[in-house]
């Protein structure tokens, strides 16, 4: 038994280092003072400075910000709401399949075919307007489909859990349906719609291939834009920009974590 | 319709609740609707229209699309695109297969930690899960570089010439899969066996099972709720994973993304992309099917 725990845990040591050597590996050159090469000339931050200093990368971060936000604050006040009309209504069960079905159809389906399907879709639509030419609209409906399927499969979960006993006394009271909603309802969804929200918040800033397709010339976003930059050739600016990246996900998913254990205490 | 019932402690008309319902539900229905569903269906009916010299859509019914994806073109037959369509089902189970494998012994090894540090040590598998795909997967450019031990022992044992990288190549496309699906497999996983019953366990010791049937009886069917939600995971968006191989496979190792984003893309071929991208559905919805019906009580997320 002793020999099999052993071999466990070398096998589990030799996973991580697989996950992790190609991060550190990019940590490390982002830091290195040279310009080619991955031979060791010592220790700079000069790429990181003049990442701050390089006024694309900025507006293209600034792009990245604006796409999540946006669609994170619509996608979460829709999927919350769609949550609460599939649950609290007495559906016959035909429709409540259908509804599912669409709901998971995001998670079933691979994301290139959604993304096929929104560039065919926005070909016929820009002849009604020309909102839907590639560019940030676009890429902000696009990820909004995504994120409000995800977004109301949380706030589902989390309204199945807190059950219907408080709203049912609220109504016995005599609640109206507004007063429900602002003093019961979504005081006790708040934890599901913030983790509904930060999950929809970080699929955004994680998506490629939605953007790759319905992006415009205009609005690169940080994945777009390392995308097409490593595919000509690898600079140490672009280690740095990935090393930042990736402590503002290590951020992310702390405060993430920290947000979904003090829910469950309460 | 108007029969007053009483729905959770409110009486109430039918039609009124139904209202009230469909006030809920139409906006982000219609969202959904307008944005995946219709979408979805448009790209079926193009799959049967045709390509016009500038790259427009043409009207007409036909299964030539089809008929070319199954390998028939203007010169006669070949094999090239079902390659690439069982290429992609090949790695997709290589990928998933190893994920699990490798996940078992990982999410053993973090529940094995006390309650208090066993949270930091998830976290090994959470980061990676959240990185971005494009830096997790170009990263294996420098693991891979010419200059490092890895593809100095590669060229030493003459499996590929000196000074070369070790990608493009199915090898780093492997490579990249797994390091970019693990965790999506491993995490689903970790939530089932951070609650398994280890007494099971000790009672098939007890009774001198051998690791395999511990493994197959007492761990297997505990774990396997987990287990599903992190293959479906890994399994779905895997079929139609693009940004690896085009990154680390090249043209040598294309998969079905990478043929369908040709398509939308620099071909601008609408119709023939939609028909890969249905060969791609048939494929993905088959699998999970198959796999539904050997476990049929799974729970999707």
């Amino acid at each position: 038994m002793r020999k099999i725990k052993l071999m466990m845990n070398v096998m589990a040591f030799g996973t991580m280092a697989f996950l992790y050597l190609p991060l550190i590996a990019v940590a490390f050159f982002s830091v290195n003072n040279t310009k080619y090469g991955l031979a060791w000339k010592g220790f700079t931050l000069d790429w990181y400075i003049q990442l701050f200093h390089n006024e694309m990368i900025l507006q293209i971060a600034w792009n990245t910000l604006v796409l999540a936000v946006v669609s994170t604050l619509v996608s979460t006040v829709l999927g919350t709401a769609l949550a609460i009309g599939m649950d609290r209504f007495p559906w016959p069960g035909k429709m409540n399949t259908l509804l599912d079905l669409i709901l998971h159809l995001p998670v079933i389906i691979p994301d290139i075919i959604l993304a096929a399907a929104l560039v065919v879709a926005f070909g016929f639509l820009r002849q009604i307007s020309s909102v839907f030419e590639p560019g940030l609209t676009s890429m902000i409906i696009g990820h909004i489909t995504f994120q409000t399927a995800f977004v109301a499969l949380v706030v589902r979960s989390r309204l199945v859990s807190i059950g219907k006993d408080v709203e049912e006394a609220a109504r016995d009271l005599y609640a109206t349906t507004p007063y429900l909603l602002r003093r019961v309802t979504l005081p006790l969804l708040t934890p599901g719609i913030i983790a509904g929200a930060m999950l929809a918040f970080t699929l955004s800033l994680d998506d490629f291939v939605i953007s790759f397709f319905t992006a415009g010339p205009e609005s690169v976003t940080l994945p777009l834009y390392i995308f097409a930059a490593v595919r000509r050739v690898v600079t140490p600016q672009i280690h740095a920009l990935s090393t930042l990246i990736l402590f503002v996900t290590i951020l992310l998913v702390i405060a993430m974590e920290r947000f979904t254990r003090k829910a469950k205490v309460k | 319709m108007n029969r007053l019932m009483i729905w959770y402690g409110e009486l109430i008309s039918q039609k009124k609740l139904i209202k009230r319902g469909a006030l809920f539900l139409t906006p982000g229905m219609l969202w959904l609707v307008i944005f995946l569903v219709l979408p979805g269906l448009i790209l079926i009916l193009i799959s049967f229209a045709g390509r016009g010299s500038y790259g427009e859509l043409v009207w007409e019914f036909s299964l030539d699309n089809y008929k070319r994806l199954m390998g028939y073109g203007v010169f006669g037959w070949t094999p090239d695109y079902i390659v690439i369509l069982l290429r992609s089902v090949w790695v997709t189970l290589i990928t998933t297969g190893i994920s699990v494998v490798l996940s078992y012994p990982l999410c053993f090894f973090i529940a094995g930690k006390p309650k208090r540090t066993r949270y930091v040590w998830l976290m090994v598998v959470i980061v990676p899960f959240w990185t971005n795909m494009v830096i997790r997967t170009y990263s294996w450019f420098l693991i891979l570089a010419p200059e490092l031990p890895f593809a100095k022992l590669a060229a030493y044992f003459k499996l590929i010439s000196p000074g070369m990288a070790l990608y493009p190549s199915a090898f780093a496309v492997y490579l990249g899969m797994i390091s970019i699906f693990l965790p999506f497999v491993a995490l689903p996983l970790f939530s089932s066996i951070e609650r398994l019953d280890w007494t099971l366990v000790e009672a098939a010791q007890d009774l001198y099972a051998s690791n395999i049937r511990i493994f197959m009886q007492a761990i297997l069917p505990q774990t396997l709720p987990g287990l599903s939600v992190g293959i479906i995971l890994t399994f779905v968006p895997a079929m139609g994973m693009f940004v690896v191989p085009d990154l680390l496979g090249g043209a040598k190792y294309m998969l079905v993304g990478n043929l369908i984003q040709q398509q939308f893309g620099a071909s601008r071929d609408w119709a023939f992309g939609a028909a890969i991208s249905m060969g791609l559905m048939v494929l993905t919805l088959f699998s999970l099917y198959l796999y539904r019906r050997k476990n049929k009580d799974m729970e999707l997320l």
